[in-house]
């Protein structure tokens, strides 16, 4: 693909802290190649505000090929930009045609709350883990790697929900902000492994009683979460959930206690 | 101490909750349709039909009562959700597309008081102030000649179609009832029982405003 220079306006939610209010700033983001990634762009209008002795634009950004999770931002009203499967940083300028305006918010959820411009403290998912998404294994020396024979069938199954990279992008999506692709995503892949049954019991109803505790909406099934996953995790494992949770409250041999945030 | 969690205080529990009543609503509404089909049949059809029904109170009270519970319980988890996921959100979007919500989810919360109106609408006029009470045929072609009145239940249903569409599909969802090798017909078998049902209701005033089914 051959290079091409773009011009671009951008529009940018500038908070300057959590309890501070927000507003859209716009910048001119020059000369930007189709090469370069979204976050480079950003480094690039970056350089040039610290340079005019301005406060760069925050953004969360980690290993910049797609798979830890860390970056994330709604790029003209769809989580992570338009390109389908693909995070932020994965996300490239070709994408976009000279002269295009871009709109930059946080991911917006009571969950999440923004800590600087694009930024959101995601600790809430981290805490849903926390609540059940372990398993109870000795540790020590690695353990033969055949030891636990699983089935390929149910190991890709497994894998297929335990893609999460837990980015938030589905609450971000969510018209009701909910984490339920993420909370679901982690239920099932351990759900599904033999590693998993030890705690299967109160897992569901462990992770759901926290993913509401957090201030998380409900799922209305409209599949937003889906389309913005970078991942692709389906939402057949929100399915897979609701089954676990019930059957977890009906085989219920201990009452769990409701979650506070 | 804390309490114990329960189910319908989980928010999927709730969503369970709503899959469950509607599930019970939509079945009730398959049998009330065709119960309607009576009209096509004339007066004594109809008159009779509504007769026989009334002769079975353990029936007719039965069903009323799960009705209303089930709606009771359909509306107050729908406004727990609504107020829930109103506030998750937070501060708003200025930019948001869509990528995946069909008009009838997106619809619902409005589709949703459109019916319940719709609902004590319809049961003001049949069923507790009957122009005509036990004339049942003549109430309702009376009630259809009125193209006003022909319009709101046209407006009701259409709201009703919309609503069950993403009702039932969603159910089957929030039921967990979700493998790529059905999911097809879970999408068709919403869209084959809520147009079914839309269709048929609305042929009933529209076929009384074309003067097909006459007094």
């Amino acid at each position: 693909m051959s290079e091409e220079l773009l011009n671009l306006t951008l529009h940018v939610w500038r908070q300057d802290g959590p309890n501070a209010s927000g507003r859209f700033e716009t910048y001119q983001a020059k000369e930007i190649t189709t090469h370069m990634s979204f976050l480079e762009m950003l480094d690039v209008v970056n350089e040039e505000l610290i340079e005019n002795g301005k406060l760069p634009i925050a953004f969360d950004h980690d290993c910049r090929e797609g798979i830890c999770g860390t970056c994330g931002m709604v790029i003209n009203g769809v989580a992570h930009g338009p390109q389908k499967l693909t995070t932020t940083c994965q996300l490239h300028m070709r994408q976009f045609n000279n002269g295009d305006e871009i709109w930059l918010e946080p991911w917006r959820a009571s969950g999440f709350p923004v800590l600087k411009d694009l930024v959101v403290d995601r600790t809430a998912l981290d805490r849903i883990i926390q609540a059940g998404g372990y398993i109870s294994i000795r540790t020590g020396s690695a353990p033969e790697a055949n030891e636990m024979p699983i089935a390929k069938a149910i190991a890709d199954h497994a894998m297929d929900a335990a893609e999460c990279i837990g980015c938030g992008a589905c609450v971000a999506a969510c018209p009701n902000a909910s984490a339920s692709l993420f909370t679901a995503a982690k239920i099932s892949h351990l759900s599904l492994l033999p590693q998993g049954q030890a705690e299967r019991q109160d897992r569901a109803r462990q992770m759901v009683a926290q993913m509401d505790a957090e201030g998380f909406g409900g799922c209305t099934n409209h599949g937003e979460c889906e389309e913005a996953c970078p991942k692709g995790v389906s939402l057949r494992w929100i399915a897979r959930m609701n089954r676990e949770l019930v059957r977890s409250m009906v085989k219920a041999d201990t009452p769990i206690e409701s979650r506070k945030r | 101490m804390q309490r114990a969690l329960t189910l319908q205080q989980t928010t999927i529990g709730k969503k369970v909750i709503m899959a469950l009543s509607g599930l019970i609503i939509v079945g009730f509404t398959i049998g009330h349709f065709l119960g309607n089909l009576n009209l096509y049949l004339g007066p004594e059809a109809m008159d009779g039909y509504a007769e026989k029904l009334q002769s079975l109170p353990p029936l007719v009270w039965g069903t009323r009562l799960v009705l209303l519970f089930a709606l009771g319980a359909h509306i107050s988890s729908a406004l727990s959700l609504w107020a829930r996921n109103r506030q998750a959100r937070g501060s708003r979007y200025q930019k948001r597309k869509d990528l995946a919500t069909d008009y009838a989810a997106r619809t619902m919360y409005w589709s949703g008081p459109i019916l319940l109106l719709f609902i004590i609408y319809h049961l003001l006029h049949f069923t507790i102030l009957p122009a005509h009470p036990g004339e049942v045929y003549r109430n309702v072609v009376e009630g259809f000649q009125d193209p006003l009145i022909a319009s709101v239940y046209i407006v009701g249903n259409v709201a009703l179609g919309f609503h069950i569409f993403h009702g039932i599909y969603s159910a089957f969802q929030t039921l967990g009832a979700n493998h790529p090798r059905y999911n097809s017909y879970r999408r068709d078998a919403a869209i084959a029982i809520s147009a079914a049902i839309t269709i048929g209701n609305l042929s009933f005033p529209i076929a009384v405003l074309a003067g097909i089914v006459t007094l």
